[in-house]
């Protein structure tokens, strides 16, 4: 579609304004990469007191750390900023945004692209190569696709939370914080098996949330293991199928929160 | 009138308005614990329209609902009530295509990117509107001679005066050579030079392409020039259509030509086109209301006297507006009687 | 110390939104960590359950006290000029700060530390302090952390002076921080000459201290050297954020900033 080429135009300005400042760039590409890290060493301290974690060894929640945080990077970098939303409303630049023939979240998000996150992309992307290799898997065709589908599923998920979040932003302005913590929060849980939490919270995070799609179920997939908490055995090649009605419920949320700025006259 | 009733009754309207609302809630704490709920009718059901090629000028003062009604037109605002098509399209229901379809001036918000040179801002708008390179060229060259704006193309936006970034947001606007063209009080916080530069381009650019244009202003030189029609709302209602003239006319508030001439003349009773008020100096100075077009007026005394020096005092809009309540209300008062 | 207190009590709906952060936070954490003790066989690095769950509750509640994030308001007055009109007052403005910083973790007591804590506690339980000193040695240990983060804050911030972008330096501060200090898992989990690398810095002493005094992990004789080397670096980043301070100012002065 024509349209493609005109966001891609509409990324490149977004971007030629981010570039000006290449120092602190580079900078911020390394601090993100390096907040990665973080989130790295505390997987290698519990793992240095203890063999392994509702089930799962040092490598195998790896695998479900570098796919998830692929994931996340990526939706953080297309769409990390569509609770920015709020921040237009408040300048008075959204306005321009509906005066264009695009789509609204397609203009944020070329707009807002957040470079600095493809440090942590590149890396998350380079530790989940490194870990499949070395886990030595048990390689199928179906398994093969998993692989190449995960970290995807896990961006569209991410993505879908970060949309939510910026249409809900349009309701409660006050609501970033609380969207934050549960996205954030989301990012940070689906780094670990989802076993750890109590059964309650460990089914929201599945079937609310989809958290435990963008990281662990796609791993017990790869790995051929079970879920010790009792979840189906087709359910983790379900992934991807989360992803799509996660993307079909935050556009809803978003489109619905746009109407109600276009409603109540912003 | 120059075309009769029904041929515009066939011709599609390029903006029906019918009996247009739009409330707002307002909440406000009073005390601790209650809070009290007003009604604002920023626009309270209005109707006109505007035909293909017409120039309408949209005239009330500050909070009249002027800028609510531009924002129900563009989509950006739902109406709370009535109904409103601009180029045959709902603007909320067909954003986009009608995005496609018109352009839009905002005295008070700009459509340019921010951190980029001009340039570049017309470079994406003409692939957001899908323009063939050449036709972009040519438009924005166009613009470029008429509205002098290539000194400063390669600068960014904000770092230009208010003047130099109006012209370049009507040249946006017009990039895609649009149906309709909507400004929104244009010439806000402009200088005398700019103001005339835009009025003077927006009555080529009408006279060669036929865009319909409706324009809001408080600002009444700026429909002098432009509009076929006027509009006046105040508190959200029409409280007038017609010409300018007869507007001032209506609302018997006169745009006085005072001249000065170089010697004492005899008192200039019968220039056509105005009415004398009164005479100063012994007739060195002297104030003649316009009942017609200033520039006629001119010509006419010029011809009859040497003219040393000569001043126009425009009505202010909110007297305008406050003689045609009064006089609407006397209007009023005497049919009930 | 008052007007801090006062004007972080304006934001309360933003204190509540960072509570409710604090808790989803604590409840993930202290999910992984219970994960460890089962797998260790109840105990963990020397804590059980309970203590665990602590752990992770005060410390998910003191992380707004002691302000583990990155921190801009001294950068902000050195690059606005601000500075100056500090420098204009009768006490000396890393004085004056700390007394600001201080009301502003005083005022974060209410809400974020008690939030989470209630929260978390009634969830998942916390330990019964076995001895009557471990909570007057959990609030002096608490209360220097805030000085010792202030210090190192501080000290920090005061690069504004010399580079004109500091933002990369924040960000590798709360890093390091946040790793050192024991926020993100215990100092004891990491491997041995990482924890002596970490007490070789100030950060345990601004979490990881106060919450071992929480969970008792150490006797009282224990703990009071604890608390001196708290005063230690609290003393030590305060001397030397004063020095670093005078020779800034000096340079602004000579600069005619």
């Amino acid at each position: 579609m024509a349209d493609t080429r005109v966001y891609a135009a509409l990324l490149r300005a977004g971007m030629a304004g981010q570039a000006t400042y290449r120092a602190s760039f580079a900078v911020e590409l390394v601090g993100t990469a390096m907040g990665m890290g973080l989130d790295f060493v505390e997987i290698f301290a519990v793992f240095h007191q203890v063999p392994s974690i509702a089930g799962l060894s040092f490598v195998e929640v790896v695998l479900v750390f570098a796919i998830a945080s692929t994931g996340f990077a990526t939706a953080d970098l297309l769409v990390g900023q569509s609770d920015a939303v709020i921040r237009h409303v408040r300048d008075g630049t959204f306005d321009v945004v509906l005066l264009r023939p695009l789509s609204v979240l397609g203009q944020l998000a070329a707009a807002d692209v957040q470079l600095r996150r493809l440090g942590r992309v590149s890396v998350s992307l380079l530790l989940l190569v490194v870990v499949l290799v070395q886990l030595d898997l048990d390689w199928t065709p179906a398994r093969a696709a998993m692989a190449v589908l995960a970290p995807i599923a896990a961006t569209v998920v991410f993505g879908a939370l970060f949309v939510a979040a910026g249409g809900i932003a349009f309701w409660v302005v006050d609501a970033t914080e609380v969207t934050s913590a549960l996205t954030y929060g989301s990012a940070y849980l689906a780094q670990w098996p989802t076993g750890v939490l109590t059964p309650v919270l460990a089914r929201f995070f599945t079937f609310v949330i989809p958290a435990a799609f963008t990281g662990y179920l796609p791993a017990l997939a790869l790995l051929g293991k079970p879920d010790p908490t009792g979840l189906p055995d087709w359910l983790p090649w379900a992934s991807p199928l989360a992803a799509v009605a996660a993307a079909v419920a935050a556009w809803l949320v978003w489109r619905s929160g746009v109407r109600h700025y276009v409603g109540a006259g912003g | 009138m120059s075309e009769p009733g029904n041929t515009r009754r066939e011709q599609e309207m390029t903006v029906e308005i019918e009996d247009l609302s739009r409330h707002f809630v307002v909440r406000r704490s009073v005390g601790r614990l209650r809070r009290e709920k007003r009604v604002v009718r920023a626009v309270d059901g209005i109707s006109f329209t505007v035909g293909k090629g017409e120039c309408v000028g949209y005239i009330g003062a500050n909070g009249a609902g002027k800028s609510t009604t531009i924002k129900m037109l563009t989509g950006i605002l739902v109406p709370t009530s009535g109904r409103v098509r601009v180029c045959g399209l709902e603007p909320v229901r067909q954003r986009r295509e009608l995005a496609r379809r018109i352009g839009v001036v905002f005295g008070q918000r700009s459509q340019l990117w921010w951190d980029l040179p001009l340039a570049e801002s017309f470079r994406l708008l003409a692939a957001i509107h899908r323009l063939p390179a050449e036709r972009a060229a040519a438009r924005l060259e166009r613009c470029v001679e008429l509205l002098d704006i290539g000194p400063f193309l390669d600068t960014p936006v904000r770092q230009l005066s208010l003047g130099q970034r109006m012209r370049g947001e009507v040249t946006a606007a017009l990039l895609h050579s649009p149906e309709l063209l909507l400004l929104d009080e244009p010439t806000v916080g402009l200088d005398i030079v700019s103001k005339e530069a835009l009025r003077a381009f927006l009555a080529a650019e009408r006279a060669e392409t036929g865009t319909t244009i409706l324009l809001t202003t408080h600002d009444l030189p700026d429909i002098e020039r432009l509009s076929d029609r006027v509009v006046v709302v105040d508190g959200g209602r029409v409280v007038h259509t017609g010409t300018l003239s007869g507007l001032a006319a209506e609302a018997g508030v006169d745009r006085v030509l005072t001249v000065e001439l170089t010697a004492p003349a005899e008192p200039l009773g019968d220039v056509p086109g105005t009415r004398l008020l009164s005479v100063e100096a012994g007739g060195l100075r002297q104030h003649l209301a316009l009942t017609g077009s200033a520039a006629a007026a001119v010509a006419a005394v010029s011809a009859r006297t040497e003219l040393r020096d000569l001043t126009i005092a425009e009505p202010d809009i909110e007297d305008v507006v406050a003689r045609l309540y009064r006089r609407a209300a006397a209007t009023r008062s005497s049919t009930v009687d | 110390m008052r007007a801090g207190f006062r004007r972080y009590a304006i934001y309360r709906r933003a204190t509540l939104a960072g509570a409710f952060t604090n808790t989803v936070f604590g409840v993930i954490r202290v999910s992984i960590f219970f994960a460890a003790a089962d797998a260790a066989g109840g105990s963990v690095a020397g804590y059980d359950r309970a203590a665990l769950s602590t752990y992770t509750w005060v410390g998910q509640g003191l992380i707004a006290v002691v302000w583990l994030f990155a921190w801009t308001s001294v950068t902000l007055r050195v690059r606005s000029g601000d500075v100056a009109i500090d420098l204009g007052r009768p006490v000396h403005p890393i004085a004056a700060w700390l007394a600001e910083d201080i009301g502003r973790a005083g005022q974060a007591c209410l809400i974020r530390f008690i939030g989470p804590l209630l929260v978390g506690g009634l969830l998942y339980g916390l330990q019964v302090p076995t001895r009557w000193t471990t909570l007057p040695l959990f609030l002096l240990s608490a209360a220097l952390a805030v000085v010792v983060s202030f210090g190192g804050r501080v000290l920090v911030s005061l690069i504004a002076f010399w580079l004109v972008d500091v933002r990369g330096v924040l960000t590798l501060y709360v890093l390091t921080s946040n790793v050192l200090c024991g926020l993100l898992v215990p100092v004891h989990f990491l491997p041995g000459w990482a924890q002596a690398f970490a007490y070789a810095t100030p950060f345990p002493s601004m979490l990881q201290v106060p919450l071992d005094m929480a969970t008792e992990r150490y006797g009282d004789a224990e703990s009071v050297a604890l608390l001196a080397m708290q005063v230690g670096w609290a003393a030590v980043l305060l001397a030397v954020a004063v020095r670093v301070f005078d020779r800034g100012t000096r340079k602004l002065v000579l600069q005619g900033g």
